[in-house]
């Protein structure tokens, strides 16, 4: 599709025509998801003030729609304070270590029909390993700090990732049998044709299991005893201020949309339209006709769908206690997951079910 | 050309970081060393066309074994001069061990450069090849016995490590999470009408 950028740049040298092409795919995904990471702390400021009967931020710009950049403003212009005694080369690793992977794992989301950054055939097993590196830079945030907080929250969220992983990496087994490929653009195209051939309906536990997980491996509410600011204060991160802190902040919610948008992808159709289905057919020929179509509108619909979740459930459930949270991964999650996936198989090999033409 | 240089640097950090693994002071940098040399070596494995396996190298190793590691190690609290007591009893058994690995090494590189079949292995797939599908019909039908009895392995271990932790101390107080979960509201409130006063 970018063929024509392609002929423009002939009279670069291959390798260096490759990585502008390349760099043109990634800058425009990458200004609008910093752009959405923006405007999501907004919307969370404002949903759950209206949940709590509040008004939320109004004050800077219209209905405070600038808030967010009067908030970034303010974050680089603080002082970056690094604890005495404090590691400083993993101090300021760290934050680093918790953006990248909340970023590249973009690169192998299918975006619209055909289309995503890398089109790569093991696109499942790499989102899986990018979003477990996550982890890394709450643990070194924690251990660098050379505080007894952050090291507490360091410790909470070590624990806390790996237990939730394997319930995540055991749902996402449950995605690649009915879709019969770990590449997600293929899973997105078995799931053709309107909301009941998504497969949230065929795997129903496994798709609760996965936001779950995913709540708790971005370290939400409520699951997130790693910063739990009313028992260690703010967990990992309370030593870390200015820009440093602005990126924690930034990785935490793109972290958010990443895990909205892979639920999308693969239980909720991805880019294919909530009316592709027969039932719908009598609109086309009619003004209305482009609601069938599957593009990155419908994407986008389902992943602000998610993010709705994620602020609703952090407005609505208190904390969870750590050993609750131990419990409901080991005892109730993984489990559940394990009974999903072999009944799965006994109906892959019955031929039963949407997923029969999978394998 | 850009396979190679991405080989010889990843090669490089690879070495590098192994080497600072055994040599860091820090248990935790070691740790982080270990990391990066995991993650290099799924670099190099990428460019065998192996991304089943790398990226469950970093998957397994680095997203879940590590962060234990890293977990343990960080609350330790090393005393240098203990660890190296030993050292002199214990150098020549590991230079025999060390002496064997590197031959062992040398030798399967000798085999890849002198023609045999390990050489042919390693060349480039056709496009629509998938490494995932045909390590899972391997190790299904050809290696399906060995398969099983590593998943068995795996079970006992699992099954070993929670018996170690199991202990029963008496006098311990636990929480029923079925009868806590089971609680009604009318198990705790009792709501009573009082009369107003009334002068």
């Amino acid at each position: 599709m970018l063929e024509w950028l392609d002929n423009l740049l002939s009279f670069l040298p291959d390798p260096l025509r490759a990585l502008v092409i390349i760099v043109v795919q990634i800058a425009p995904l990458l200004i609008t998801l910093i752009l959405c990471v923006a405007f999501l702390t907004y919307l969370e400021r404002k949903i759950i003030g209206y949940m709590q009967v509040r008004i939320g931020p109004n004050r800077v710009g219209p209905r405070g729609w600038f808030q967010p950049f009067a908030d970034t403003i303010k974050l680089i212009l603080k002082e970056v304070i690094i604890p005495s005694r404090a590691n400083r080369f993993l101090f300021l690793t760290a934050p680093l270590l918790s953006i990248v992977p909340a970023l590249a794992t973009w690169a192998v989301i299918p975006l619209f029909p055909g289309f995503a950054i890398a089109e790569i055939d093991a696109g499942l097993l790499y989102v899986l390993a990018l979003t477990s590196l996550g982890v890394y830079g709450v643990i070194l945030a924690g251990w660098a700090s050379n505080s007894k907080y952050a090291f507490l929250g360091a410790m909470r969220s070590a624990a806390q990732i790996v237990a939730y992983e394997i319930a995540m990496g055991f749902a996402l087994v449950g995605v690649l049998m009915a879709g019969g490929s770990l590449n997600l653009g293929t899973i997105v195209e078995r799931q053709m044709g309107g909301f009941l051939n998504w497969f949230w309906l065929p795997l129903f536990p496994l798709f609760i299991v996965y936001f779950i997980a995913g709540v708790a491996e971005t370290n939400r509410a409520p699951f997130d005893v790693a910063e739990g600011e009313s028992e260690i204060v703010a967990g990992f991160h309370v030593e870390y201020s200015g820009v440093a802190f602005a990126i924690f902040f930034l990785a935490e919610y793109a972290n958010i949309i990443l895990i909205a948008a892979l639920t999308a992808v693969m239980f909720f159709g991805g880019w294919e339209s909530f009316f592709a289905g027969s039932w719908f057919a009598f609109l086309d020929g009619t003004p209305l006709e482009f609601v069938r179509w599957p593009s990155l509108a419908w994407l986008a619909v389902k992943i602000a769908f998610f993010l709705f979740w994620f602020l609703w459930l952090r407005a609505t459930f208190p904390r969870y206690r750590y050993d609750q949270i131990m419990r409901l991964g080991w005892k109730v999650l993984i489990p559940v997951t394990i009974v999903w996936i072999m009944v799965e198989g006994v109906m892959v090999v019955a031929q039963v079910g949407p997923w029969s033409g999978a394998t | 050309m850009l396979t190679t240089a991405i080989f010889w640097i990843t090669a490089t950090v690879l070495v590098g970081s192994a080497l600072g693994v055994i040599t860091s002071r820090n248990p935790v940098f070691a740790a982080l060393f270990l990391v990066l040399s995991f993650v290099t070596s799924a670099v190099l494995w990428l460019l065998i066309e192996a991304e089943f396996l790398a990226l469950v190298l970093v998957l397994v190793y680095v997203g879940a074994v590590m962060v234990l590691f890293l977990f343990v190690v960080m609350m330790l609290d090393v005393n240098m001069t203990v660890l190296r007591e030993g050292f002199a009893r214990y150098a020549p058994w590991a230079t025999i061990f060390a002496g064997v690995i590197v031959f062992e090494l040398v030798s399967v590189i000798w085999a890849t450069g002198s023609g045999l079949p390990v050489a042919n292995l390693l060349a480039g797939q056709a496009p629509g090849h998938s490494n995932t599908e045909e390590i899972g019909l391997e190790l299904f039908t050809k290696h399906v016995v060995e398969f099983e009895l590593a998943a068995f392995i795996l079970l006992l271990a699992i099954v070993a490590a929670i018996m170690l932790t199991l202990r029963q101390r008496p006098g311990l107080r636990r929480q029923n999470v079925a009868a806590q979960v089971a609680t009604r509201r009318a198990d705790r409130v009792r709501l009573v009408r009082v009369e107003p006063e009334r002068e």
